[in-house]
């Protein structure tokens, strides 16, 4: 296909760069408003432990204190799929760090001390520390009346009387039947911890609650329109009550989706008597009290043909969802998707178990599971390639989806749907996957204790999502012939309002410069968007955007061929001007238009032009209950990663030499920002691989509270080199073609080094974090041995 | 208690009154409204809140307000003049080198020290200055070659 692009594909500079390197760009944080009051939480020391009282009165007492709240105030229950997380906790507390009572006053250090005055008593529980215990009949109930939580019914499913709080089945084929025939089997358990997402601006909000109930919210959101809903819903309050501001976000990572702390910062400003109030957590509680992502205990078992074709998996994934699924039950449901990667496989029986326990709940984080389950897929894909005496990438290659092929929950894959196979071959071939080394090269490293290997994994992922999960977008002119552009979803650094912008203005033949878009959505002034997730904005967001160019252009050539007295179809639009197509010298410049059109008599004509667009997912189905079969993919975008790493056998270092990713987008809307996710997800993919672990004590108390205890990438982690690579097979309805691609890169990064570990060492490691520490041992272990 | 402090911040003096355990940062986020520092852990452990102090680039959650006393300070305000961006500054936007943006201000101080001491810093030396500035989103390569492009390695 011939493309002649202006603007798609170029790497123009993104839109907020100047506010963000000036130090303009005001966060939640750097928000001051008259009466501004602030917050601060009081939260639970143990894991599991009933309330037996809470004692306020010295913390009222204090002077310059406004408001003390308690779970007597905040029993009301959030969630966005699942209803299961009190405001404040009220009979009992079921992970440390949960906020028990929270404070308002004139500065945050008399907050501070108000909190440190409440007095708590506890009875402490058994705590439920590990998801196999978990699923016991015999274990301890994290939520006794699981039966009694609203859900989204019918998409998700409770087993009430247990600890599960949501059991997604996948059955395609017979697998019992297959395993008879299978030439081998091999069946492995993969474990993850929980890790952090650690946006380096926590999830400040500020709320005024005013007399009448009128609700103004600021709030470091990816879903300010989401908030609005679930705010709404939890104080049964008209949505016309409620404004929700979102304006610059300092990092979220799917962490700062749903709805967080207003409504207990909503409940404070209220017994404030209207004052607002802010809450800027500190890391601490970002850590504990804020929601992490879930951990997970993935058993796979694979049964394939000597040939190598697999024909049989069955897989059980334990998410350990920590003390509430509010957003996690959608995580088990995206992991049971995505159950057994981008693979044709006839027979197939999946069961994912959103499991409730007494740590830190977890929550939406790029690629929601997938990143998980992809550890465990990938590397199965490996070990079952050696037991085969096949090659990993031969091995994948005859089983990966192809065009005619059907995913495990049924759905067709066709020429438009993406190439994994494409990305796969794009990555060994730069990596050189197929050259061994030589000899003296390995020679030469051993010498110096060195280890060096390679290897590939691949990818996939579709938004999980609503199968109702909708955009809208308005694209107005200003006086002068520019144009304002407006969304309802947030730019918290991915770059979304560059490519908005980049769109409009090769949809209108348009000088770039000249579209504004707003940093700031509000609920009450900004055209609706679902929530910023699942790499849904360039697709969703974007065909709104195109949608509402053509909107507004259909409006502009009809105003036009009045003013040039010439029929519709005889006019065209560019550089700004609505032109005769046979007579050009025949124009009108949009400044003449924008406001409506005047005649030299005076007579005008037309009126402000606002194009108006919107988009929902087509043709998304609920999944069967019982076998999972449906079509819950907007689109798939596939991609591979290879690295070569190089192993210190001394120290257990892992060094990445060269990194290769490939993704299949469809269309490269701006190769600059795709660089920037694909290198900045690759880092946070590269910390989980090695050192990133949410640690507890034997008692479930969060031991990992801070940047020294628990570290993320710095500058010296970075892979010595990175190459970025694209297959571009157009998704029909995808803008230009475009697909997704904020979430994939974090996508088998741990699986894919986790193989060339394998590769470089023969030691096979089938649970994370890959850490120094933990590699020496294995590694001298094994020399004993 | 409260006390009052003589501060230069950015050329300008200030007489200011705070309390005696606050931070620098708050001092220069809630009394001067310098809100273009940023506060990421308040523990001295991710480089957001960094400013230039007395030459020096340093985290300033992690210094009292009363050190301050005497104190000539730079903070991101003092990048841009008289409405053009600083030579770091046009160099960040140029190599993609933010997303989120609230690791910048941090960065783009720290970076500005080294320069200050050294306008040529090798690669190596970038790292050692900025490796306790945390970033989340970039992956780091664009932030180490903004800089670069500045040190004219």
């Amino acid at each position: 296909m011939e493309k002649n692009y202006q603007y798609i594909g170029q790497s123009i500079q993104r839109h907020d760069g100047v506010d963000k390197v000036t130090g303009t760009a005001a966060y939640v944080g750097d928000l001051k408003m008259n009466g501004l009051l602030q917050a601060r939480v009081k939260t639970s020391p143990y894991a599991h432990a009933n309330i037996i009282s809470i004692d306020t009165g010295k913390a009222e007492a204090l002077p310059g204190v406004r408001a003390v709240i308690t779970g007597r105030q905040g029993a009301a229950k959030l969630g966005i799929y699942m209803v299961d997380r009190s405001i404040i906790a009220t009979d009992k507390v079921r992970h440390y760090g949960e906020v028990v009572a929270a404070v308002a006053a004139v500065d945050a250090e008399t907050a501070q001390k108000a909190v440190d005055l409440i007095e708590v008593e506890y009875e402490p529980l058994p705590a439920v520390l590990d998801v196999k215990e978990a699923i016991k009949p015999e274990s301890p109930l994290v939520h006794e009346k699981l039966g009694e939580y609203a859900h989204v019914k019918g998409v998700f499913f409770p087993i009430p009387g247990t600890n599960v709080a949501s059991n997604i089945k996948i059955r395609k084929g017979n697998t019992e039947e297959a395993f008879k025939k299978a030439d081998l089997i091999i069946e492995n358990t993969y474990e993850q911890p929980q890790v952090f997402h650690i946006p380096l601006e926590t999830h400040g909000t500020i709320v005024q609650w005013s007399p009448g109930d009128k609700i103004k919210i600021y709030s470091s959101s990816q879903s300010p329109f989401s908030i609005r809903d679930l705010f709404s819903v939890a104080f049964n309050l008209p949505k016309t009550n409620i404004e929700v501001n979102v304006s610059y976000v300092g990092g979220g990572f799917g962490g700062k989706s749903g709805i967080h702390m207003e409504p207990l910062v909503g409940l404070l400003s209220r017994a404030a008597g209207g004052q607002p109030v802010k809450l800027i957590p500190q890391r601490e509680e970002e850590c504990a009290t804020l929601p992490c992502r879930q951990g997970l205990v993935a058993r796979i078992k694979t049964g394939v043909t000597k040939e190598g074709r697999i024909i049989a998996e069955e897989a059980e994934y334990l998410w350990d969802a920590g003390a509430y699924a509010d957003y996690g039950v959608n995580i088990g449901r995206a992991g049971a998707v995505t159950g057994c990667g981008p693979y044709d496989i006839e027979n197939v029986k999946v069961d994912s178990k959103t499991v409730y326990t007494n740590h830190v709940f977890g929550t939406a984080y790029r690629g929601f599971g997938h990143p998980e389950v992809f550890f465990g897929i990938e590397r199965q894909r490996d070990l079952i390639a050696k037991a085969l005496n096949m090659d990993p990438t031969e091995f994948r290659l005859k089983n990966l989806l192809m065009p005619g092929s059907k995913t495990i929950t049924g759905e067709l894959i066709t020429e438009n749907t993406g190439r994994v196979d494409l990305c796969l071959k794009q990555v060994a071939e730069a990596i050189g996957l197929n050259t061994p080394y030589t000899e003296e090269e390995k020679a030469q490293w051993a010498k110096q204790g060195k280890y060096r290997a390679k290897a590939a994994a691949v990818l996939q992922k579709s938004p999980a999502m609503p199968t109702w999960s909708a955009s809208s977008a308005l694209l107005q002119m200003n006086e002068d012939g520019t144009m304002r552009l407006s969304v309802g979803g947030v730019d918290y650094g991915q770059g979304t309002y560059t490519v908005m912008k980049q769109i409009v203005a090769e949809r209108l033949d348009f000088p770039i410069e000249k579209v504004s878009i707003s940093p700031t959505i509000n609920t009450n002034l900004s055209p609706y968007d679902w929530q910023t997730v699942a790499s849904r904005m360039t697709v969703l967001c974007g065909v709104a955007v195109c949608e509402a160019c053509d909107d507004l252009k259909e409006q502009i050539l009809e105003l036009g061929s009045i003013i040039l007295r010439a029929a519709k179809h005889e006019v065209a639009l560019k550089d700004e001007y609505v032109y005769v197509k046979q007579n050009p010298h025949q124009r009108v410049h949009l400044c003449n238009m924008a406001m409506g059109y005047t005649f030299e008599n005076g007579n005008a004509i037309g009126g402000p032009l606002i194009g108006r667009g919107k988009s929902i997912a087509q043709g998304l189905t609920n999944l069967d209950a019982e076998t999972g079969q449906g079509k819950t993919a907007l689109d798939w975008t596939y991609g591979a990663h290879a690295v070569e790493i190089e192993v210190d056998k001394k120290t257990g270092d892992i060094d990445i030499l060269h990194m290769v990713s490939s993704l299949d987008i469809g269309q490269v809307m701006n190769a600059a920002l795709l660089r920037g996710q694909v290198v900045g997800g690759a880092l946070q993919g590269i910390g989980t691989t090695f050192y990133e672990a949410v640690h507890y004590d034997e008692q479930g108390r969060l031991l990992t509270r801070n940047f020294t205890d628990y570290k993320i990438p710095t500058f010296r982690d970075v892979p010595k080199k990175v190459e970025v690579l694209n297959v571009e097979t157009p998704q029909l309805d995808g803008p230009y073609g475009a697909r997704g691609c904020g979430e994939h890169p974090l996508i088998s990064v741990t699986s894919v080094i986790a193989n060339a570990l394998a590769n470089a060492t023969g030691e096979e490691f089938l649970d994370l974090p890959l850490s120094a520490d933990r590699v020496y041992l294995r590694l001298n272990e094994h020399k004993k041995g | 208690m409260k006390r009052n402090i003589h501060v230069t911040v950015n050329g300008v003096s200030y007489d200011v009154v705070c309390s005696e355990n606050a931070t620098l940062v708050s001092l220069l986020r809630e009394e001067l409204g310098l809100t273009g520092t940023k506060e990421g852990c308040g523990a001295g452990e991710c480089g957001a809140c960094t400013v230039i102090f007395n030459g020096e680039p340093v985290n300033s959650c992690m210094v009292m307000a009363m050190e301050a006393e005497g104190a000539e300070i730079y903070t991101i305000e003092s990048e841009a003049k008289n409405g053009r961006l600083s030579d770091l500054q046009q160099s960040f936007l140029d190599h993609n080198a933010l997303q989120c943006g609230f690791c910048t201000p941090g960065m783009i101080m720290s970076a500005r020290a080294l320069l200050n001491r050294n306008p040529h810093p090798s690669k190596e030396e970038i790292l050692e200055a900025m490796e306790g500035n945390l970033c989340r989103c970039t992956g780091y390569e664009t932030i180490l070659a903004a800089v670069q492009a500045i040190a004219g390695e």
